[in-house]
């Protein structure tokens, strides 16, 4: 039986989520052997505007390539925390970078500051996006951290791997102390079947 | 031949743009063109880096009527040569199109499709090039225009572009919607595996016999390169066999419908397509680029929920697969076109449609990508 495991990362252009579209992409696909397809969305400005990398996961051949409905969502700041919420399937996991997120669509949400992270552990605020990364190994079953170090050392500019190292060290820290979700226990479908 | 030759396989995380780029080189592209545009700026950026170290040739040209310029005199210099461009761009080229197609000049032209008119949506994906493909420049002529889905297939096409430009002397055309160029995919790619490889038929005769623009059976000239030592004129004028400028009627008939039977007669070569699940479908759903994608995700639900639901991929958009069409429309009850535009490809449909066949469109063209749920909800409407 094929599956599918949708995943969007969102913010505002600049945050690097396209790099980490590609690197998540590569982690599933060449290093972890499975089939993605990753799309991204994005407006003609370099920095700001909503920008949005989508990754869909699979054991078989991925017809549609867009993310349907979400298995895991990070939302790196609140409008597109906003504007995505509501595409998370009921047991989908949202990740947000409450740096930029103070309002939160639920109590379901593991909330890890990763561009204060960025900005104050490692002193470079672009590594936002591989500190989110680390997380996301740590917290989604789809990828193995293993992978998405491999990937990211292969993507980064030379001279840049312990930066990015330390980062991804950082985000999968930060992904153990972050407050424990929990989720219904009851399927989706069986809550349906009375309405 | 050794036996126990290494396989070498490369696995790679590649956007369509970078796949075009690995099948133009598989096909022994040596020259490129271009003007930076998005979103085809991917593969001026990797050949600017890949082909001087192949000894080719890369020059960022003024703008894209030059870029086609320089890519049609490298090719009767005896290059495999390409340039790559978007809907604004892709109307700059119109000019040189209809040269390259009158003085049979083989070249390949990727437009990666984005919102129009105009600049329109730099980013967005459409399919709305189709018909400018096909009747962009002036003048009754044939062309080719091929049309990926996947990344696969844009490096399998990419290299069939070039097989086809040079087996018939005629520019193709690469329709990849946004999506697809910006996408990304593995894609494995065997180094030494089998691919047809088609150059150009050199003349055989001495250079005083040579005849540019003779007619044979297939309807294609052997093409002497520039430089070669075989003189011969080229003109976007109608023109008799050898390269001249003629006016006599006797002359020019006989030239125009060489043009249309070099590509006619070969149909069958040249059009491509896919059916899924077509031969007991009662609803086949017609579609082509990033669409047939969500087309196959469609029927697969559909089928999930008792429809009858068969998918009819193009990757040759033209000529028109006639035929093929001809065929689901046969067996089919009810087609659906989806498309990223007002309607191109379903008139095309509609124009072969013999029969009583149901077709509907679904034309959507907000600069998002057609949803199975759209292609499901309009399937479910009208049946």
């Amino acid at each position: 039986m094929s599956y599918r495991y949708d995943i969007r990362l969102s913010g505002s252009g600049g945050q690097g989520l396209i790099l980490m579209g590609i690197i998540l992409a590569e982690a599933i696909g060449i290093y972890d052997g499975k089939c993605v397809a990753q799309t991204q969305s994005y407006g003609p400005e370099a920095r700001g505007g909503s920008s949005k990398a989508e990754v869909v996961v699979s054991n078989a051949e991925i017809d549609y390539p867009k993310a349907l409905k979400l298995d895991l969502l990070l939302a790196m700041n609140q409008k597109s925390c906003d504007d995505y919420y509501m595409d998370l399937k009921p047991d989908g996991i949202l990740i947000v970078d409450s740096t930029f997120v103070k309002q939160l669509p639920t109590q379901r949400a593991y909330q890890i500051p990763f561009t204060r992270i960025a900005r104050e552990k490692l002193k470079r605020e672009m590594v936002a996006n591989i500190v989110a990364l680390g997380a996301i190994s740590k917290l989604a079953p789809i990828v193995s951290s293993k992978a998405i170090e491999a990937a990211v050392l292969a993507r980064v500019p030379k001279g840049t791997e312990k930066l990015n190292r330390d980062a991804l060290k950082a985000g999968v820290m930060a992904a153990k102390k972050v407050k424990k979700v929990s989720f219904p226990s009851a399927p989706a479908e069986f809550e349906d079947e009375d309405t | 031949m050794n036996l126990r030759k290494k396989v070498r396989k490369k696995e790679l995380l590649l956007q369509g743009n970078e796949a075009a780029v690995e099948g133009a080189l598989r096909a022994g592209c040596s020259f490129f063109a271009g003007y930076p545009i998005t979103p085809a700026t991917e593969i001026s950026e990797i050949l600017s880096v890949r082909l001087p170290q192949l000894d080719g040739t890369f020059i960022q040209m003024e703008d894209e009527i030059a870029s086609l310029g320089a890519v049609i005199g490298a090719s009767l210099a005896g290059a495999k040569a390409m340039t790559a461009t978007s809907g604004p761009g892709f109307s700059l080229m119109q000019e040189n199109l209809g040269f390259a197609i009158i003085a049979e000049v083989p070249c390949v032209i990727v437009n990666a499709m984005r919102g129009g008119p105009s600049t329109g949506l730099p980013t967005m994906p459409s399919q709305s090039d189709v018909m400018q493909a096909r009747w962009g420049t002036h003048g009754d002529h044939p062309i080719i225009a091929l049309c990926p889905s996947t990344i696969r297939e844009c490096y399998d096409l990419t290299i069939k572009a070039f097989n086809y430009s040079e087996k018939y002397r005629i520019p193709v055309v690469l329709l990849i919607d946004e999506v697809v160029a910006h996408m990304r995919e593995k894609i494995t790619i065997y180094e030494d595996e089998e691919v047809e490889i088609f150059n150009r038929v050199k003349p055989t005769v001495p250079p005083e016999w040579y005849i540019p623009f003779e007619d044979t059976p297939k309807g294609v000239p052997a093409m002497a390169n520039f430089g070669d030592g075989y003189r011969y004129h080229v003109t976007g004028l109608t023109h008799d066999i050898r390269g001249f400028p003629t006016s006599r009627p006797d002359e020019i008939d006989p030239f125009i419908r060489r043009l249309f039977r070099k590509v006619s007669q070969n149909f069958s070569d040249v059009q491509i397509g896919e059916s899924y699940e077509t031969d007991d479908a009662d609803i086949t759903i017609i579609a082509y680029g990033c669409v047939a994608r969500s087309a196959r995700r469609a029927a697969a639900d559909g089928r999930e929920n008792g429809l009858k639901v068969g998918v009819l991929k193009m990757n040759t958009i033209w000529p028109f697969m006639r035929s093929q069409v001809e065929k689901v429309l046969r067996t089919s009850k009810v087609v659906i076109v989806p498309e990223m535009n007002m309607g191109q490809i379903s008139r095309e449909v509609k124009r072969v449609n013999k029969g009583d066949t149901k077709i509907f469109t679904i034309n959507k063209v907000d600069g998002t990508i057609i949803t199975p749920q759209e292609i499901l909800n309009r399937i479910k409407e009208v049946c």
